[in-house]
């Protein structure tokens, strides 16, 4: 009995000692794995390791910068990964082209868009030059976004403030947001003709609702108490709304504006379909019709890059204007 | 002429989707004469702020009535006043300046411009509001922070722009819903000490909530301890460690005296015998 006992005891406890030289020689051929590996790195250093390297050390986690906070999700800059990206794919696009992969009435070259922009910068196309037609659509965009403006943060904050008021308009504008702007398209040619008013009314009533809901949320952000003590110290209704609720709005305003810059590139084409003579917009659907796809794409770039100045320019103004966001 | 009376004051919630309607005072008598610091303390939802908010003006008795000099105090918006029902109704207005526990400050505005705020809304020219708003920030001790942006001051800064501001409109009562609640141990104390000084240079009626036993004997003239469900006033005490503190400026003495340790026991049983009869 003791003898079987002692017997057992030392074949378990022989198991994991066996486990142990079993794992040695696991671990043995990785080390020299690896040893070949940096050997070889030394000895030949490719592009291709090279670029791995670089992309270990630009996504690498960077250690916490002064003005950071550790476990933020996200944090570091982006930018040189961005540039690096929009170099890729610029790049991939020159290959599959230049290569002969795609036909360029699909997709022409990049070397080809840029020809067509310089030439549609000098010589024109569908009868006017590229600075015209960009003028007519910002024109038409601008028009429209400042007209949208002008009523709409009055009306937001009056809805957001007006019990009566916030009854009349707030079925009406519920009711037309969602709406796709070429589903009234129709109607608005037919009350308003196929000149420059209709293309602004409706670029305008698709920038008009991101507008007007982003004043009336502002309202209801105000604090309180801000209201309250503005009235504890004597102030006028009026006074609250135009000093107060006005000015601690902004933050939501902006936003709204930012949004509704946005729909109104995206109204733009809408727009232009009908009888324009002029504008990016119409450009780029005139030179669709005849498959000129450089012009096409030269349009599309041309709209993106003004875009994103655009929303830019919007970011620093928000900087400027309202550095307090998110402290209120 | 600067009385202010709470008459009978009962102010009763309704219930939200056909629930229990809920009395958050009842019966409240409280009457306050200029100079006077009146400190509520009490558990929470013993009305404290409501009856704040009645003060102020933002909201509307249920029963009974309250008065400030010859005005009836109600929850009227500006407009109705004056014109349509006379002057003898009163919504909140520049005679009744609040600070509240997080500063109620405009962000968009510096320092200054918010210490002059007041003002401002009622037309004063730039030059004589710009030197009276000086006045009293350098009365809270803010008098190098003039351009400073208000969120990137310390909330004891903060709180001390909401007093200034709340004084350079000269009203004739400063009501304060627990205005240092969300300040650190030290600043606190150094701004109960500031509005010691405040009160004692102004000489205006204050009306003061805390949830600090310490804090309110400290400051009070009167302390009015109140009991929830439904709230009301249950005790007034008399006090004058607030002299006692103005005379010798040392506050843990006076804190420390076996006066305000036996005040501060029995202030206690009376708020835990409450906590005790609710659970």
């Amino acid at each position: 009995m003791t003898s079987m006992t002692k017997s057992m005891n030392a074949s378990s406890t022989g198991s994991p000692n066996k486990k142990g030289a079993d794992s040695k020689p696991d671990a043995e051929p990785q080390m020299v794995d690896s040893k070949e590996e940096r050997e070889s790195a030394a000895a030949s250093v490719s592009l291709l390791d090279k670029l791995q390297l670089n992309i270990k050390k630009m996504t690498a986690p960077s250690a916490v910068q002064s003005g950071e906070y550790f476990g933020t999700p996200g944090a570091g800059d982006s930018r040189l990964i961005g540039v690096c990206s929009t170099l890729f794919f610029i790049a991939l696009w020159a290959i599959a082209t230049e290569g002969g992969f795609i036909k360029p009435i699909f997709l022409p070259s990049p070397l080809d868009v840029v020809q067509r922009l310089i030439d549609i910068t000098v010589d024109g196309f569908a009868g006017a030059t590229l600075v015209e037609h960009l003028n007519a659509s910002l024109v038409r965009i601008f028009g429209a976004f400042i007209l949208a403006c002008l009523i709409g943060i009055p009306l937001g904050i009056t809805i957001g403030c007006n019990r009566v008021f916030r009854g009349i308009f707030d079925p009406l504008i519920e009711f037309y947001r969602p709406l796709p702007p070429l589903a009234y398209l129709p109607l608005i040619i037919i009350w308003l003709g196929i000149d420059e008013s209709s293309k602004v009314t409706l670029i305008f009533l698709a920038m008009l609702s991101p507008i007007v809901l982003s004043a009336r949320a502002g309202v209801t952000s105000v604090r309180i108490e801000q209201i309250q003590v503005a009235y504890s110290m004597g102030a006028t209704p009026w006074q609250v709304i135009t000093q107060v609720i006005a000015r601690g709005a902004m933050p939501d305003i902006m936003t709204g504006m930012r949004i509704a810059i946005g729909f109104g590139w995206t109204t733009l084409v809408a727009a232009e379909m009908v009888a324009a003579e002029r504008g990016i917009g119409f450009m780029v659907l005139n030179a669709s019709e005849f498959l000129v796809t450089d012009v096409v794409i030269a349009g599309i770039i041309v709209i993106g890059i003004i875009a994103y100045c655009f929303d830019l320019l919007m970011r620093y103004l928000e900087a400027k204007l309202i550095p307090w966001k998110g402290y209120n | 002429m600067n009385t202010l009376k709470v008459c009978e004051v009962s102010v009763v919630y309704p219930g939200s989707d056909g629930g229990e309607s809920v009395t958050a005072l009842s019966e409240v008598n409280l009457t306050m004469e200029q100079g006077d610091l009146v400190v509520a303390l009490g558990a929470s939802g013993c009305g404290k702020t409501t009856l704040l908010n009645l003060i102020a003006g933002f909201i509307s008795p249920s029963k009974g009535y309250l008065t400030l000099g010859s005005s009836t105090v109600k929850g009227y918006p500006r407009v109705l006043c004056g014109k349509d029902i006379g002057d003898e109704v009163t919504g909140p207005d520049a005679d009744r300046g609040v600070v509240f526990q997080k500063h109620a400050l405009l962000p968009w505005l510096n320092v200054i411009e918010n210490t002059e705020f007041g003002l401002k809304l009622q037309g004063v020219d730039k030059h004589t509001r710009r030197e009276r708003a000086a006045e009293y920030l350098k009365l809270v001790g803010l008098e190098d922070f003039h351009q400073h942006k208000v969120y990137q001051l310390s909330g004891g800064m903060q709180q001390r722009v909401g007093i200034a501001r709340a004084l350079t409109n000269d009203p004739k009562m400063l009501l304060l819903d627990e205005p240092l609640g969300a300040l650190d141990a030290l600043t606190r104390e150094s701004l109960q000490e500031l509005l010691l000084d405040v009160w004692r240079k102004t000489n205006k009626m204050m009306f003061f909530i805390t949830h600090s036993v310490d804090e309110a004997l400290l400051l009070a003239t009167r302390l009015v301890v109140m009991s929830p469900r439904p709230g009301r006033i249950t005790h007034q005490f008399d006090l004058n460690f607030n002299q006692q503190f103005l005379d010798c400026r040392d506050a843990r003495k006076v804190k420390s005296s076996p006066e305000f340790i036996a005040m501060r026991e029995q202030v206690l049983a009376i708020i835990h015998g409450d906590e005790l009869a609710v659970a």
